[in-house]
């Protein structure tokens, strides 16, 4: 309990924040850090995991694939890959770069896999006699996928880029392992100097950030969910139901 | 006219769906396909708008093979009314109707003025222009789904059990909307159905099929129940029970001439004749 006490006391200190403090100080510039690692491996993993799961989700091919795709990604361990990119990234680059290109491809792949569940699950999951009759009456296949098929797969699309963002802003912790910063830093050297109370610090900062970013997308996730009609909502509930197995990928991830 | 020659349509499972078909549908008419589940109905209706490919065979409309032709365009310029209506969830009604005119590029302002009258015209209320369709009934979703197939102005309707998923009552409603609606417009209707009281209902002409889309007999509604090809065309109209042939029959003590079935059970009176009776009876 003083261990809870002392953490809090050493976050709410102006000194902590203060520019200029002595590392891992101040905590706004590693909150800032993590925040822009997240910001960074989310949108790429987006970049590449949304059109690969819109593609497998409209045509229905390739499903095999990502099934065991993601599955395999989900085993990789983030910190095994971080420091196999950073050494061999580190043979030709500075170590700084090789250290910031390997936690960043690290937290890229951890995100792929949440986000392309979701898309393709997301799309999967939209009644087939609406496509048919959206086919039947001329729309090409684009404006069925943007027209018809994205806006009502978007809670579970969005849905997954949430559990994504959860995974990584719970693990960007690992890019001070290979000496860069993120609340990491807070958590290593409290390790370094065997003091619990930073070390714990460190970890209210994380768990923190992450349920105040959750809360952001629950909301988020609930405006696409209702911003229209009972019927946008009813149909939904069918559709959620249809979509167990991704609910179960997300609270798997989510309890990682 | 929609001409089907030598159509077959082999399912990559290697279900033939359809084997050798040859029909003509002719213009401005009801044509209503009609068999029990399987028989190759949805398969046929969907190889017009190019929905489904055929293996083997041509399918001209006015004499052009849809096969030259591009599938969105011609799709566009095909009405197409499914079982279960098919609407798009997300948007409202107004612009469920207006789809495929938006989508040719018609002013939204002007599609949706049109989809106003469309609303009219399938006997709706516009108050129900700006609801979601899982806020209508399933009958007015079906009108929805007649609106959404009639706005960009087709000649040919395909109508897929349209009335299918509706309680009996107002089953029998749309059905005689649909021929009010006919009369009106006098499109090209290919009417696919298992209901043959239906087919007749609806129909300029009647095809009945049996399995494979093999046709079993095709005619006017008359010609049909009054000469039924063979076994399988009697059954499946009823006529061997004895359900089509009916007779007058006048019964001592009543006035009014009774109308009763092969099995002597009655099925009515005759209108006219009742009528006449009684201005008779007021005469004498
Ligand atoms: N996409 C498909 N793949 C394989 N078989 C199909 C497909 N669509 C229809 N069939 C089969 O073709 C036959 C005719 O089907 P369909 O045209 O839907 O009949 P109907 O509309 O008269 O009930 C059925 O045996 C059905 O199972
Ligand atoms: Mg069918």
């Amino acid at each position: 309990m003083d261990f809870l006490v002392s953490a809090l006391e050493y976050i709410v200190d102006p000194a902590s924040w203060a520019a200029g403090a002595t590392s891992p100080l101040p905590l706004g510039d590693r909150l800032r850090e993590h925040l822009l690692y997240t910001a960074i491996a989310v949108p790429v993993a987006a970049l590449i995991a949304l059109p690969l799961g819109f593609y497998i989700g409209h045509t229905g091919r390739g499903r095999e694939f990502v099934i065991a795709f993601t599955g395999a990604m989900r085993a990789l361990p983030a910190l095994g890959i971080l420091f196999f990119i950073t050494m061999v990234a580190g043979y030709r680059l500075s170590f700084l770069v090789a250290a910031t290109v390997g936690s960043l491809i690290a937290l890229t792949i951890l995100a792929v896999p949440s986000i392309l569940a979701g898309a393709y699950a997301g799309l999967e999951s939209v009644d087939r006699q609406t496509i048919d009759a959206a086919r039947a009456n001329g729309m090409t296949e684009w404006q069925i996928l943007v027209g018809v098929e994205i806006p009502l797969a978007l809670p579970l699309i969005v849905g997954g880029v949430r559990s994504a963002v959860l995974q990584v802003i719970a693990t960007a912790t690992i890019a001070s392992y290979v000496g860069l910063g993120g609340l990491g830093r807070i958590i290593t050297s409290g390790i370094g100097l065997n003091n619990f109370t930073v070390i714990l610090a460190g970890a209210l900062l994380v768990t923190a950030l992450a349920l105040a970013v959750d809360g952001l997308f629950a909301i988020v996730q609930k405006l696409t969910a209702t911003n229209l009609t009972t019927g946008r909502r009813a149909d939904r509930k069918t559709r959620r139901d249809q979509s167990s197995g991704l609910d179960a990928a997300v609270a798997d991830a989510t309890s990682r | 006219m929609i001409e089907f020659r030598s159509v077959t349509k082999q399912f990559p499972d290697g279900t033939v769906a359809v084997e050798n078909f040859s029909f003509a549908m002719p213009a401005h008419k009801a044509t209503v396909l009609v068999g029990s589940s399987g028989c190759g109905k949805t398969t046929i209706l969907r190889m017009i708008n190019r929905m489904v490919e055929p293996t083997s065979g041509q399918i001209l409309i006015d004499g052009v093979d849809v096969a030259t032709r591009n599938k969105v365009e011609l799709r566009r310029s095909i009405g197409y009314v499914l079982q279960a209506a098919g609407l798009l969830p997300h948007r409202r009604v107004i612009d469920n109707i207006a789809t495929v005119p938006l989508l040719k590029g018609v002013p939204k302002a002007q599609a949706r003025e049109a989809a106003l009258d469309l609303l009219d015209k399938v006997g709706l209320d516009r108050s129900l222009a700006r609801r979601y369709p899982a806020q209508l009934s399933g009958g007015q979703q079906q009108r929805v789904g007649v609106a959404r197939a009639l706005a960009s102005d087709p000649n040919i309707l395909l109508m897929d059990e349209p009335f299918g998923a509706v309680d009996p009552i107002v089953r029998a409603d749309l059905q005689i909307e649909l021929n009010r609606l006919q009369r009106e417009l006098g499109k090209t209707i290919v009417f696919v159905t298992h209901d043959i009281d239906e087919a007749f209902t609806l129909a300029d002409q009647v095809v009945i099929f049996r399995r494979g889309g093999v046709i079993a007999q095709a005619g006017t509604p008359a010609e049909i129940l009054a000469n039924p090809a063979d076994q399988f065309v009697e059954t499946f109209i009823g006529a061997d029970k004895g359900r089509r042939t009916l007779h007058l029959q006048s019964r001592p003590g009543d006035r009014a001439i009774l109308v009763v079935d092969g099995d002597g059970r009655p099925a009515g009176v005759l209108a006219d004749q009742a009528g006449s009776q009684a201005r008779n009876d007021s005469a004498s």
